[in-house]
């Protein structure tokens, strides 16, 4: 047997899915066999379940760290099933855990189903949760301040910081995730019993959020992780900038969906961009 | 003319009769170290403490920006730094991951650590990745591709890597010969340094029953760049690697029988789970110190 075939056997035996009690399947007890040898304690079965449960339960605990406010928006068995479901037919694809969720969007909307009655309110959480990890650890460029912005024009391009993400959604679940942010960090010296039934009186408070359009962008100051809430026209500004566009033809995007006065528009864009400039969203273009 | 002589003796020049440092950790000899964790951020910006050098995870640090980077720029200002990976595989038959590599050699350029270690395992398929560290069948062909991918990831790295051996809870029927005989396959093979873990030694020796000094007797000590020491979990029919304990005095035993065969070599400690203090852990680590021998004392011109 070569090294890449007793690879490819074994990587199948400990990443198959678990049974409902955690255990490996007695349908890989031939397959172990004829990989691993017993001791006199073990049988290869046996020995194949350390690693397995090992794999298992440290992907889970890593999308689970990931993604609460989609656990808390589904409910933890749920969240458990859709998990499992994802991480089998999608296991990791790169060296780091940190990734481990970067196919979660997609797959769900392609499972629906592990969303239950849920999917709107769950792609909007993976979205935001995923937008999360990206804000946290992202590349960031010299940001440009509003010394930087003194004169604009409509030939003016700019760009904006790859760590931060323009949200559309139909959900507020930022609320959803910060009050889930709270509860952990409230709940980090309460007994088990106290956090179990405090979570499950928050998981079904939000599990009845009400739809609200929200604009959302996601982005990092000084090393913390901020969410904030955009008008809809200053997300649409936003958002044609982030596509390449220069200032002016931005801004006529972003006015033929608008019910801005035309005497408002300076003043607005003027105030709007002195506050990206502030929270350090902008850079060059083209760099 | 005569000189006055003084004494020069510091963690840093520390050497020992037996065994200087070598090319496998840049010619360096660190001391006594501790995995730089989360937990201890605040008491170490706080406090300060004099540590002989830190281990980073790599992984941990291979980001584009924000709070990890921030964190370790500020640690490298005051403290030495090795750096540590988790999921290069050098094992695993498919190539190195450029992406990987790309990112580590940043991050090598950025802490400059003189020497850099990994696991002798796979973990991953076809680009699928376990995050695991898998045992390696203990084959010839095993061997040879394993060495193959230490030799490329140096090259391409630019620094002196050590492989680790690591915890095992699982034997393959293909095996042609023990860890050991693997182990010192690999290293001579790829001409690259060990990272001993006697820990590690420790654990697969109760789980496969072996004798551990039969494991430490056979490595080759001019090629030890580094020890790791730890805790583990034992479990009623095998023990697990869970750095999550104190270090069992067998396994100081063994760190003992090492340090007599490689000489004194840099340490650390490796405690990633129920982590206590700060000071807890390095009170841990610094146990190792009653082991190492005493330092050579340097004259050094006034």
């Amino acid at each position: 047997m070569t090294l890449a075939e007793l690879q490819k056997r074994t990587a199948a035996a400990i990443m198959a899915p678990l049974t409902a009690s955690d255990e490996v399947a007695g349908t890989w007890r031939s397959e172990a066999d004829a990989l691993i040898k017993a001791n006199s304690r073990l049988q290869p079965l046996e020995r194949l379940e350390i690693y397995s449960r090992s794999y298992w339960f440290r992907v889970l605990d890593c999308l689970y760290d990931d993604f609460p406010g989609l656990s808390a928006a589904l409910g933890r068995r749920a969240f458990n099933r859709l998990s499992r479901a994802y991480l089998t037919e999608r296991p990791s694809q790169s060296f780091t855990l940190r990734n481990l969720g970067e196919g979660l969007e997609a797959w769900l909307r392609a499972h629906p189903q592990f969303a239950e009655r849920h999917l709107e309110l769950a792609l909007d959480m993976v979205r935001l949760e995923w937008a999360h990890i990206e804000a946290y650890d992202g590349p960031a460029r010299k940001p440009l301040g509003p010394e930087d912005l003194l004169e604009l024009g409509p030939e003016l391009r700019l760009s904006l910081q790859p760590h931060l993400t323009l949200l559309e959604l139909k959900y507020p679940v930022d609320d959803l995730r910060i009050a889930v942010n709270q509860f952990v960090e409230e709940h980090d010296s309460a007994s088990n019993a106290v956090a179990e039934r405090d979570k499950h009186r928050t998981v079904r408070r939000y599990r009845r959020l009400k739809p609200q359009a929200i604009h959302l962008a996601v982005y990092r100051a000084e090393d913390s992780v901020w969410y904030r809430r955009l008008e809809t026209d200053e997300y649409r500004l936003l958002d044609a900038l982030r596509q390449g566009l220069p200032m002016g033809e931005a801004i006529e995007m972003m006015l033929r969906a608008s019910a801005i006065a035309e005497q408002q528009l300076g003043g607005l864009v003027q105030e709007w961009y002195a506050g990206w400039a502030r929270m350090g969203w902008l850079c060059a273009a083209g760099v | 003319m005569r000189l006055t002589q003084r004494l020069c003796v510091s963690a840093s020049n520390r050497t020992s009769a037996g065994m200087p440092a070598n090319s496998f950790n840049g010619f360096t000899n660190y001391g006594v170290g501790i995995g730089l964790r989360i937990p201890h951020y605040h008491h170490i910006f706080q406090h300060q403490p004099v540590v002989d050098w830190f281990e980073i995870i790599s992984e941990n640090f291979m980001v584009d920006g924000g709070r990890p980077l921030a964190v370790l720029d500020q640690i490298l200002e005051r403290h030495r730094v090795v750096q540590h990976g988790v999921s290069m595989y050098f094992g695993s038959a498919e190539p190195l991951n450029r992406e990987h590599l790309r990112r580590l050699k940043t991050l090598v350029k950025r802490t400059k650590t003189p020497w850099l270690t990994d696991h002798l395992c796979w973990g991953s398929v076809d680009g699928r990745y376990t995050h695991d560290l898998l045992p390696m069948p203990y084959t010839f062909e095993a061997a040879e591709v394993t060495a193959r991918k230490v030799r490329e990831a140096r090259d391409f790295l630019e620094v002196p890597i050590a492989v680790e051996n690591v915890s095992s809870y699982a034997e393959f029927h293909v095996s042609e010969m023990t860890e050991w005989e693997f182990l010192n396959e690999v290293v001579e093979r790829a001409d690259c340094g060990i990272l001993l873990d006697v820990n590690n030694i420790y654990v697969s020796s109760q789980n496969h029953d072996f004798d551990p000094f039969e494991y430490l007797n056979a490595v080759a000590p001019e090629r030890v760049a580094q020890i790791h020491v730890a805790g583990h979990s034992k479990y009623e029919k095998y023990i697990l690697d869970t750095h999550d304990h104190p270090v069992i005095d067998p396994v100081w035993k063994l760190y003992e029988h090492a340090i007599a065969r490689v000489g004194a070599t840099a340490t650390l400690l490796e405690w990633d789970d129920r982590i206590p203090s700060f000071d807890e852990v390095h009170a841990e680590a610094r146990k190792a110190e009653r082991y190492l021998p005493a330092p050579v004392e340097t004259l050094v011109p006034a």
